[in-house]
C-alpha cells in the first residue's frame, strides 16, 4: 500500500525542493553579507598599506603602534554569528590573506591558551596553502614550539620569506590572490564573553610587535560597540585603531528571506497562516535567529511531504500535470476526501458530480485544471499583495501592519476586505495627498510590469491611465487655486464677527453640497480600483480548491516540535492523567483527581499540600490511606502503624520518581524529611 | 475659620486629583493588560491542537511562589480522596475551610479588615505597636476547634498551635465581617479592577514573607524508626514491586504503541540533520530500547545510560574512539578527543553513528562542559542523537548556542511507565543502603593493585573501623599513617606512601582533608558496614 501513495517520489521531491530552498537561502545570505564583507576587505587593505610601505617616519611609527581593529556589530542573534563569521573568514582567505584565526571565548580562559589556539590555527592554515609533504613535520613542531609571541613572529618571517621565494614556481594561483606579506587576521567571535585580562594582555603584547607582525583584529559584538570601552581601559583601547561595521539587522534579513522564499511563485510549497505565525512568533519573541526560522521552514517541508500523501503533486506545474496522470486509484480517493475538493464537487452539476466521484480519468483532468488555477492564483496573488502593501505601509498608524509579512498573514487568515483594519485603511487611503498617491501608483505600475502574471498588462495600463489623468489635473488645479485664494481674500477683509460667522456657515454649506473636486473623484476611483484588485486576487488560500496539496497548515505539530513545554506536559500528566490514559476510572472534573490515579499522581497531589519540608511518615500514611481506599472496601482497613509492604514499596517508588523529576530532594534539616522544590501546580 | 476652610478645599482638590490619578493608572494598566493578552494570544496560537496535547496549561499555574501551608493538610486531602470514591466531587466543596485556605487572596484580605475592627474596639495603641503576629493572636477567637484535624496531636505543639489559630481566624473572619464590609463601602467602579489587583499583589507579598519568615519547620516529628518498619533494601523493593500489578497496563500499552508508530518518522528526521529529544512523564527507556531493537539492529549505535552514577563524557568519548573508530591511544583532554572524532567523521563519509542517551539531564551529564561537548558531537552530520530528559528543569541546561548545535526536535512521549532502572541508583531515604555497588567497586579496584598497596589500604580501613564510634573522628593523620605502614614493612619512605595515596585518590578510594591544625587527614568515604564487609571478604580471599 506504501507505493500507492508515492512515498518514494514524495521523498525525492521533498529533498530536491529543500535543496533548492537551501541554496536559495545561502545565496540570499551571501548577497546580504556582500556589502559588509567588501567594506571589511577595503578596511584591511587600507590599514595594511602602511605596513607595506614601511615608512620610517616617527609619526608613522607612533601611529603604527596602533592595531587596526574592526568592530563588527552583529546583533543579538548569537546563534547566527557563527555562520556569518565563518563565511567572512572564507572570504578573507580567498581574497586577502591565508592567515585567519577564529577565536572563541570558551577556548581562551587565559592568555596562554589564546596564543596556543592562535598559533595552532595559523600554522594549520599554512599547511593548507603550502605543499602537503611537510604536514607531519609542522604538526610535530607545533606541539613543541614554545607558544610565545616571538615564535609567532619567527614563524611569520619564515613563512613570508618562503612564499616570496616560492611564489614564481609553485603557487602562482594562490599568491596572486593574496597580497605581498599578507596581514594576520584574528577574529574574536564573541567579544563579550572574553575575560578582560586576556584581551588586555593580548592587545598590549601584540601592539609591541605590530612592526614585525601585521596584525588586524576583528571583534564580533552582539550588544553595542560601547562594550569595547567597558571591557578595556583607556590605556589599552588607545592601542587600537577601531572602525565600526554594522551587519544587517536580523529583521531585515528575515524580511528578505520571506520575500524570496514565501512571496514568490518559484517554490510550489507554501506555508499556511497559522504556521507562518508560529514561526514568526518564535523569531520575534524567542531568539531573533534567522537560522532557526529556516530550520522551522525545513521542518514544515518535511512534515508536509511526510504527512500529506498528495504532496507528491507539490512540485512545478509542468511536473505536477504529468504526475496527475500517473496517480493511483488510492491517491484519487485521497483527493476526493480533501475538504476543499468536496466543497468544489458540491458546487458542480449533479452529472458532473457523479463523474468526479466515480471516474478517475475525468477526475485527473479536473485536477490538472484546478492545479493550473491554483498556480495562476499564486502568480497573481504576490503582485497584488505587494501593491496593496505599497498603499498600506505608508498610512498613519499602519492599520494593516508595517511589514509585508503581516499583510500576508492577514490575507491568508480570512477575506482581508471584510476586516475592520482594511476598512479603515481604505478610508485613510482616500485621504492621501496627490504626490504620495502618484508615487505609490508609479510603484504599483513597476510591480505589475515586472510580474510574470499575464493578466496584469491591463492592470498596469489602467494604472498608467490614472497617472496621466493626475497630470492633466495639475493644469486645471491652477485655476481652482485662484478661486480659493480670492475667496480667502474676501474672508480676510471682513472683520465683523457676525459676518465672519455667516460666511463660514455659507462656506460649510457650499462644501457639503458641492460636488467633489476632480482630484477627489479620481482618488476615489483609484482606491476603488485597488479595492477591486484586492477582492479579485487576494482571496484566502484555504478557499481555493486543492490548497491542501501545497499548503502546510498543522501549526500544532510545528509548535510541539520546536517550542515544546516539557514542564507543562509533566504537569498535565500528574494532575490529569486522564489526558493520556483514557480510562473511565480516571475521569474527573475540576481540579480533583480520583484516588485510582497512578501512584505517582497521588503522591504528587499529596505533596502539593505541604510546605517547604515534607515528613515522609505522614506522607506514607496519607498515601496508604488513599491507596487502600481505592483498592476497595473489602480490603481490611489497616491501622495507621501497619502499612502493607507492597504499598510501602509503591510509595518508595513514587517518591524516588518524584525525586528524579526534580520535585523534591532529600533534606538533612530534620530526620526523615524531604524538601519541596516547586510551588506551582495546584 | 478661614484657614480651616482653605485646608478643606485643598483637601478635596487633592482627593480629586488623586482619584484622577487612579483613573489614569487603571486606564494605563488595562491597556497594559490588553497588550499582555495580545502577547499571550500571539504566543498561544495552537489551533486544532491535538487531543492529547499536555501543554495547554497557563504558566501561572505551573510556576508559583511558595505559600504557607498547614501541616495537617495532607492528611485531610488524603481522607478526602479516600472518601470520595472514583470521580464524585463534593458539591459544596468550595465552601469548606480547606478551600479558603487554599485561595487566601480573598480571605486574608478580610482578616485585615476584621483585625482593624477588633483592635479599634479594644485598644487603639495596639494597632501601632504590636507586631503582626501578636496582633493576630490577640484577635484570635476561641472557636478554632471546628477546623482541627485528628492528626494535630502528633504535631510539635507550639508552632502548630499558632498555625491553627491563624487558620481559624481566616475561616471565621470570612463569615461575618467580610460581607458587611463588602456591601457597606462599594468602591468606585473604575478603580475596582485596580484595587483587586493591588490586593492580590499585597497578598502575594504577605504570603511570601509569611512562608519565608521562620526557619522553623511546621511538620510533625514522627520518624520512620517509630513506624516499626524494617527498611527495605533494593532487592526486596524490587521483589515487592514485581508482585504489585502495573496499573492501567492496557492504556499504557496503547500510549506506547502510539509512540512506536513514530519510529520511521524519527529515522527520517534524524537523517535530515535534526536530533530528537523525548520528554514527558514516565520512563522512556523501554521506548528507546524498542526503537533500537526494531530499527537500529544493523547500524552502528551507542547506548548511553545517563542515569548511571559514574557515567562521564569522557567515557562516552572513549567508547566512540575505541569501539566505533577503533583508535588505540589516549588523549590529553576531552576537547582533543572531540576534535579527533570530528576530524574522523569529516574525513570518512562512510561513518555513521546513532547515539541513544537515556537521561541526558542526569547528574553526571548536566554540567555545562559535558553538554557543550555532547552538543558539538550531535551537530556532526552523521552522528544521530536521540535522547530523553525527565527533570523539570532540564531545558535550563541549554543556552541558545547549545540549542542551535543540538538542533532538537521535541517529542512528547508520556509513557507512565515506572522509572525502574533510572531510580535504582538513587540514594533514596527510604531504602536501607546495601552499599553493594560501592563494595564491588572497592574490591574491583583493589584487586588490580599490588599486595603492598592492599596492605596500606587495609591499615587505613581498620583504623577507621576502630574509630567508627567517635563522632568527631577526623581521619588518620598522614604522619601516623606513615608510621604504621613503616612498622608493617609496607613502605620505606614517605615518598612511596605519597605515590600510593595519589593512586588511591585517583580512584576515589580515599579522601584527604586538612584539619584545623594544618595536618593532613585521610578518610575512606564509604560507610562502615560496607567497609566491614570489605574487610571480611578480603580475609576470605587471603
Amino acid at each position: 500500500s506504501n507505493d500507492s501513495e508515492d512515498t518514494e517520489l514524495r521523498f525525492v521531491t521533498c529533498q530536491s525542493l529543500w535543496n533548492q530552498i537551501k541554496s536559495e537561502t545561502e545565496q540570499i545570505q551571501e548577497d546580504l553579507n556582500k556589502q559588509l564583507f567588501d567594506n571589511l576587505v577595503n578596511f584591511l587593505r587600507r590599514s595594511h598599506s602602511e605596513f607595506q610601505e614601511k615608512t620610517a617616519e616617527w609619526t608613522c611609527r607612533m601611529k603604527s603602534r596602533e592595531i587596526p581593529t574592526a568592530a563588527l556589530v552583529l546583533g543579538v542573534n548569537v546563534t547566527d554569528h557563527d555562520l556569518t563569521l565563518r563565511s567572512l573568514s572564507e572570504v578573507l582567505q580567498d581574497n586577502v590573506t591565508p592567515y585567519v584565526a577564529l577565536l572563541e571565548a570558551k577556548d581562551c580562559p587565559g592568555i596562554k591558551n589564546l596564543i596556543q589556539k592562535l598559533m595552532g590555527q595559523l600554522m594549520n592554515c599554512y599547511i593548507d596553502v603550502g605543499s602537503l609533504e611537510d604536514e607531519d613535520s609542522v604538526q610535530v613542531s607545533q606541539s613543541r614550539i614554545r607558544c610565545s609571541m616571538t615564535s609567532l613572529i619567527n614563524w611569520y618571517g619564515n613563512v613570508t620569506k618562503k612564499t616570496d621565494s616560492e611564489t614564481p614556481s609553485k603557487k602562482t594561483t594562490s599568491s596572486s590572490r593574496h597580497w605581498q606579506s599578507p596581514p594576520v587576521v584574528v577574529v574574536f567571535k564573541d567579544l563579550e564573553s572574553f575575560t578582560t585580562k586576556v584581551l588586555q594582555d593580548f592587545i598590549v603584547i601584540s601592539s609591541q610587535h605590530i612592526h614585525e607582525l601585521p596584525l588586524v583584529l576583528i571583534f564580533g559584538i552582539a550588544t553595542s560597540p560601547m562594550i569595547i570601552h567597558s571591557l578595556l581601559p583607556h590605556s589599552v583601547s588607545s592601542l587600537l585603531c577601531i572602525e565600526l561595521f554594522q551587519s544587517l539587522s536580523c529583521k531585515e534579513h528575515l524580511s528578505t528571506i520571506i520575500d524570496k522564499l514565501l512571496l514568490t511563485p518559484q517554490f510550489p510549497f507554501k506555508l499556511g497562516e497559522k504556521v507562518l505565525q508560529v514561526l514568526l512568533n518564535i523569531f520575534l519573541y524567542h531568539d531573533f535567529s534567522v537560522q532557526n526560522f529556516i530550520k522551522g521552514f525545513q521542518l514544515c517541508v518535511v512534515e508536509h511531504f511526510y504527512s500529506q500523501p498528495l504532496s507528491v503533486l507539490c512540485c512545478q506545474l509542468v511536473d505536477s500535470k504529468k504526475r496527475v496522470n500517473s496517480l493511483s486509484h488510492d491517491q484519487c480517493e485521497n483527493i476526493r476526501r480533501l475538504p476543499s475538493f468536496r466543497r468544489y464537487v458540491e458546487r458542480q452539476a449533479s452529472e458532473k458530480q457523479i463523474a468526479l466521484l466515480t471516474a478517475d480519468d475525468f477526475l485527473k483532468e479536473t485536477i490538472q485544471k484546478l492545479l493550473e488555477e491554483l498556480h495562476v492564483y499564486h502568480e497573481n496573488y504576490v503582485p497584488v499583495l505587494r501593491c496593496l502593501h505599497v498603499f498600506t505601509s505608508s498610512l498613519p498608524k499602519y492599520p494593516l501592519g508595517k511589514q509585508i509579512r503581516e499583510l500576508h498573514c492577514a490575507c491568508l487568515e480570512n477575506r482581508v476586505w471584510e476586516t475592520e483594519e482594511y476598512e479603515s485603511s481604505l478610508q485613510l487611503a482616500r485621504m492621501l495627498n496627490k504626490s504620495d498617491l502618484v508615487t505609490m501608483l508609479q510603484q504599483c505600475v513597476e510591480i505589475f510590469v515586472s510580474s510574470s502574471g499575464k493578466e496584469f498588462d491591463k492592470t498596469a495600463e489602467k494604472l498608467e491611465e490614472f497617472l496621466t489623468q493626475f497630470q492633466k489635473l495639475e493644469a486645471e488645479a491652477f485655476q481652482e487655486q485662484d478661486v480659493s485664494v480670492s475667496s480667502q481674500k474676501e474672508l480676510q477683509k471682513k472683520t465683523d464677527l457676525y459676518h465672519l460667522q455667516k460666511t463660514l456657515l455659507e462656506l460649510k454649506e457650499s462644501r457639503r453640497s458641492k460636488k467633489l473636486t476632480k482630484f477627489e473623484m479620481l482618488r476615489f476611483e483609484v482606491v476603488d480600483y485597488i479595492d477591486s484588485l484586492v477582492r479579485n486576487y487576494l482571496v484566502p488560500a484555504d478557499h481555493k480548491t486543492l490548497h491542501e496539496i501545497v499548503y502546510f497548515n498543522t501549526a500544532s505539530v510545528l509548535r510541539g516540535h520546536l517550542n515544546a513545554a516539557p514542564r507543562t506536559a509533566l504537569h498535565t500528566a500528574l494532575n490529569n492523567p486522564y489526558c493520556y490514559l483514557k480510562n473511565e476510572a480516571l475521569k474527573s472534573d475540576g481540579g480533583n483527581i480520583s484516588n485510582k490515579a497512578p501512584d505517582i499522581c497521588i503522591a504528587y497531589k499529596l505533596h502539593l499540600e505541604c510546605g517547604r519540608l515534607i515528613n515522609l511518615v505522614d506522607w506514607l500514611e496519607a498515601f496508604s490511606t488513599v491507596v487502600t481506599a481505592a483498592e476497595g472496601p473489602n480490603a481490611d482497613t489497616p491501622s495507621s502503624d501497619q502499612v502493607d509492604d507492597i504499598i510501602h514499596a509503591r510509595f518508595i517508588r513514587a517518591v524516588s520518581e518524584l525525586e528524579l523529576l526534580g520535585f523534591i530532594k532529600p533534606s538533612k534539616q530534620k530526620t526523615d524529611h524531604v524538601a519541596r522544590l516547586t510551588w506551582g501546580g495546584c | 475659620g478661614i484657614k480651616v476652610q482653605k485646608d478643606k478645599t485643598q483637601l478635596t482638590v487633592s482627593v480629586k486629583r488623586f482619584v484622577k490619578k487612579l483613573d489614569n493608572i487603571s486606564d494605563y494598566e488595562s491597556e497594559e493588560i490588553l497588550e499582555e493578552k495580545n502577547y499571550v494570544a500571539a504566543l498561544g496560537i495552537r489551533a486544532e491542537g491535538s487531543v492529547r496535547n499536555g501543554s495547554c496549561v497557563s504558566g501561572g499555574e505551573v510556576y508559583l511562589f511558595q505559600t504557607p501551608k498547614r501541616s495537617s493538610k495532607m492528611a485531610e486531602l488524603a481522607s478526602e480522596l479516600a472518601q470520595t470514591p472514583g470521580q464524585s466531587v463534593v458539591p459544596g466543596h468550595s465552601e469548606c475551610p480547606e478551600k479558603t485556605a487554599k485561595t487566601p487572596q480573598s480571605s486574608s484580605n478580610f482578616l485585615w479588615a476584621e483585625l482593624a475592627w477588633k483592635c479599634n474596639l479594644k485598644k487603639k495603641e495596639f494597632v501601632s505597636t504590636t507586631p503582626y503576629r501578636l496582633r493576630k493572636r490577640l484577635s484570635a477567637p476561641d472557636s478554632y476547634l471546628e477546623s482541627e484535624s485528628e492528626y494535630s496531636a502528633s504535631c510539635s505543639e507550639e508552632e502548630d498551635e499558632e498555625d491553627q489559630k491563624e487558620v481559624s481566624t481566616v475561616s471565621t473572619g470570612q463569615k461575618t465581617p467580610a460581607k458587611t464590609k463588602a456591601t457597606s463601602v462599594p468602591p468606585p467602579r473604575n478603580t475596582l479592577a485596580k484595587k483587586v489587583k493591588e490586593d492580590k499583589m499585597s497578598n502575594l507579598v504577605e504570603e511570601y514573607f509569611e512562608a519565608h519568615s521562620s526557619s522553623k519547620v511546621l511538620t510533625s516529628d514522627r520518624t520512620l524508626q517509630k513506624l516499626q518498619k524494617r527498611r527495605l533494601n533494593q532487592q526486596t523493593l524490587h521483589d515487592l514491586l514485581k508482585k504489585a500489578p502495573l496499573a492501567y497496563a492496557a492504556e499504557i500499552k496503547e500510549l506506547n504503541q502510539q509512540h512506536e508508530s513514530l519510529f520511521s518518522k524519527w529515522m527520517l528526521q534524524l537523517h535530515l540533520g535534526f536530533n530528537i529529544v523525548l520528554y514527558g512523564l514516565g520512563s522512556k527507556r523501554d521506548l528507546l530500547e524498542k526503537f533500537r531493537t526494531s530499527i537500529l539492529q544493523d547500524s552502528v549505535h551507542l547506548v548511553v545510560n545517563g542515569y548511571f552514577p559514574s557515567i562521564t563524557v569522557r567515557s562516552i568519548l572513549n567508547s566512540i574512539t575505541e569501539e566505533v573508530l577503533d583508535h588505540i591511544g589516549t588523549f590529553r583532554s576531552p576537547l582533543d578527543q572531540l576534535e579527533f572524532i570530528i576530524r574522523r567523521f569529516k574525513e570518512d563519509s562512510s561513518l555513521e553513528l546513532y547515539v541513544l542517551i537515556h537521561n541526558l539531564d542526569s547528574q553526571m551529564l548536566r554540567g555545562e562542559r559535558s553538554q557543550q561537548i555532547l552538543a558539538q558531537l550531535s551537530s556532526l552530520q552523521r552522528i544521530y542523537l536521540i535522547a530523553s530528559i525527565d527533570h523539570i528543569n532540564a531545558p535550563l541546561m541549554w543556552d541558545q548556542a547549545k540549542l542551535s548545535l543540538y538542533n532538537w526536535l521535541w517529542y512528547e512521549t508520556t509513557t507512565f511507565s515506572p522509572y525502574v532502572e533510572e531510580t535504582s541508583y538513587e540514594n533514596s531515604l527510604l531504602l536501607h543502603q546495601s552499599g553493594s555497588l560501592a563494595l564491588s567497586s572497592l574490591t574491583h579496584v583493589l584487586r588490580s593493585l599490588t599486595p603492598n598497596a592492599r596492605g596500606i589500604f587495609r591499615i587505613l580501613a581498620q583504623y577507621q573501623l576502630e574509630n567508627k564510634d567517635s563522632p568527631s573522628y577526623p581521619g588518620l593523620s598522614f604522619q601516623d599513617f606513615y608510621q604504621q605502614c613503616r612498622e608493617a614493612f609496607l613502605v620505606n619512605s614517605d615518598l612511596t606512601l605519597r605515590a600510593q595515596l595519589t593512586e588511591f585518590k585517583d580512584h576515589k578510594l580515599i579522601r584527604t582533608k586538612r584539619g584545623a591544625d594544618g595536618v593532613e587527614y585521610l578518610l575512606i568515604p564509604v560507610d562502615d558496614n560496607t567497609l566491614t564487609d570489605f574487610l571480611e571478604k578480603e580475609d576470605e580471599d587471603v
